[in-house]
């Protein structure tokens, strides 16, 4: 059985949801029924920036799986990968906010995020790369995308900052085992590697030959 | 965003992108950012219930299943200022032995594989009575006491357990350390084969740590052989383990097998791989930031928010162990 175009993009859109509402749905099970370990907002935490940083990976895949496959829903669910990094990258911020630096006692907790933003490098590192993201999340819609014409290409390229600082902020937290944050990192590096213009110039030629009636077709970046 | 399709797609992108559903998604985004929100909101006052310190009837619970041996004990006394003791499962499910894996909840789930009998201890280096003796021959002439205690972990989080042990002062004078005897230093096993993980070599093995001999003579540093009336628990460092409670939890070296009385300050497992973050003397100092995180404040094990950490973890009378130092250079 094959399947055209509009059914694998049903398909995909949604695996991609299950995808996303799965790890949430698991927290909040956890969470309801006391599962979370010893150190349950150290849990949350850590598990709420894992997917953070997959979704945001994941976003990164959607267009070299595009080039590669010559699908076309790897285009069409790239923003909604990327609304639910931010997403979680906003629960993982709001688990700090609310019980590191203590929501309680608010101008003690404001004080301590400008300490922790200036001394913590992790943490600088973080908080700008959820910077980045803000405006990609504010003008992901049709209409921003329309107003802002070629500017919201050159806009959206902050998400490449945005994944190397996620993933420095993974690297510099950890105490010693690297292995995790360095496999983010790998995995990160093909997605940017595969993006430069010698890269993709391989890349073309390779597709050219392999599809001799392809039209010279651009491949929409980023 | 402009998408130009390429020929060989059969449907214009637009007639895709208009679908009801794709529409319809948005809203859903935000009614799913508001029901979690709710729903977090509502959790949390449920999980503050199931969060809060168990009562102290039901927090030693997990200690009776553990089914390890009970020990009896002279005496009992508690040094944590009245705070209140972590639950066993909090005490036995989230350890740091990278000797059965990084995560914290390895230790539990594959230290099963150590053995602590037969056991054997080497005393070795500048003293009159070394030698090479069994685990229970070792234990049995100290009289066993329980001693709750607080432990503050380098990574800003603490427990508070009700440790079963002797003064490590009594054991250091059973092997006469002799003059020169300025530090003793201790090994953690390194057994490939109880303890597969250490092939992986994240840190360099075996274990070790070290205290300037005065420090190991002060009647706060306890040789522990037990938690929650019982044996230690593999995963909590079995059969002996060193606790200095003004100090750093890496200092308190688990499943010793060798004990060395040296002149000259030995190199310590964390100061060697991280000598700017990780002192040789680790005394618990809010003071003194890890070069990455604040050690100003700590998260107890049973607690949401964050509580002040207390210089030498609040136990004042160990300061006098470094009159005239300066803790900020000698971290």
């Amino acid at each position: 059985m094959s399947f055209g175009p509009v059914a694998r993009l049903r398909l995909a859109r949604a695996l991609i949801w299950l995808l996303a509402l799965l790890p949430l749905a698991m927290l909040v099970e956890r969470l309801l029924h006391g599962r979370l370990g010893a150190n349950p907002i150290e849990f949350l935490e850590h598990a709420l920036g894992d997917w953070s940083l997959r979704f945001l990976l994941l976003s990164l895949v959607m267009t070299p799986l595009r080039s590669l496959t010559g699908w076309i829903w790897p285009l069409k669910l790239r923003r909604t990968v990327g609304l639910w990094a931010f997403a979680y990258i906003c629960l993982h911020f709001s688990v700090y906010i609310v019980f590191d630096l203590n929501i309680l006692a608010p101008a003690q907790a404001l004080a301590k995020l400008g300490e922790d933003l200036v001394k913590r490098l992790y943490i600088t590192v973080g908080f700008t790369a959820w910077l980045f993201l803000l405006p990609l999340a504010i003008t992901s819609t049709d209409g921003w995308q329309r107003r802002l014409k070629r500017r919201w290409k050159m806009l959206h390229r902050l998400v490449y900052p945005a994944a190397i600082l996620g993933v420095l902020h993974y690297v510099w937290l950890v105490k010693k085992d690297l292995s995790e944050p360095l496999l983010y990192a790998a995995i990160l590096a093909v997605l940017l590697v595969w993006r430069l213009p010698w890269a993709q110039m391989r890349g073309g030629i390779l597709r050219a030959r392999s599809q001799p009636n392809a039209v010279h077709g651009e491949t929409p970046r980023p | 965003m402009l998408i130009r399709v390429a020929p060989e797609f059969p449907i214009a992108s637009s007639e895709i992108t208009s679908e009801p559903v794709f529409q319809d998604r948005r809203r859903f985004l935000a009614q799913m950012g508001l029901a979690t929100a709710g729903l977090a909101l509502s959790a949390c006052s449920d999980a503050k219930e199931a969060l809060k310190p168990a009562p102290a009837a039901a927090a030693g619970d997990g200690a009776e299943k553990s089914g390890l041996a009970t020990l009896e004990v002279s005496k009992k006394t508690e040094m944590a200022g009245g705070e209140k003791v972590c639950s066993y499962d909090d005490i036995t499910q989230y350890n740091n032995f990278y000797e059965f894996g990084t995560g914290k909840s390895d230790p539990a789930s594959y230290s099963s594989t150590l053995k602590p009998r037969p056991w054997s201890v080497t005393v070795e280096g500048e003293c009159d009575a070394p030698g090479v003796l069994g685990i229970d021959d070792l234990i049995k002439p100290q009289a066993l006491e329980e001693r709750i205690y607080r432990m503050r972990c380098v990574e800003a989080w603490s427990v508070v357990v009700p440790w079963i042990g002797f003064p490590l002062a009594d054991l250091i004078k059973r092997f006469k350390p002799n003059s020169k005897a300025k530090f003793v230093q201790f090994f953690t096993l390194a057994d490939p084969v109880q303890m597969p993980m250490i092939k992986r070599a994240v840190l360099p093995y075996p274990y070790r740590e070290a205290l300037r001999i005065d420090e190991a003579m002060h009647p706060l540093a306890f040789m522990v052989v037990g938690l929650y009336g019982r044996v230690l628990p593999n995963q909590n460092g079995a059969p002996l383990r060193l606790i200095t409670p003004w100090k750093y939890g890496f200092k308190g070296v688990k499943s010793i097998v060798k004990i060395r009385f040296v002149e000259t300050q030995p190199e310590t497992t964390w100061n060697q791989l991280g000598p700017d973050e990780y002192g040789f003397y680790a005394n618990v100092n809010p003071a003194v930031d890890h070069p990455r995180w604040s050690q100003a404040s700590e998260r107890r094990l049973g607690e949401l928010f964050r509580r002040a950490t207390l210089p030498f973890n609040g136990y004042p009378e160990v300061a006098s162990l470094y009159a005239g130092m300066d803790l900020r250079k000698n971290y």
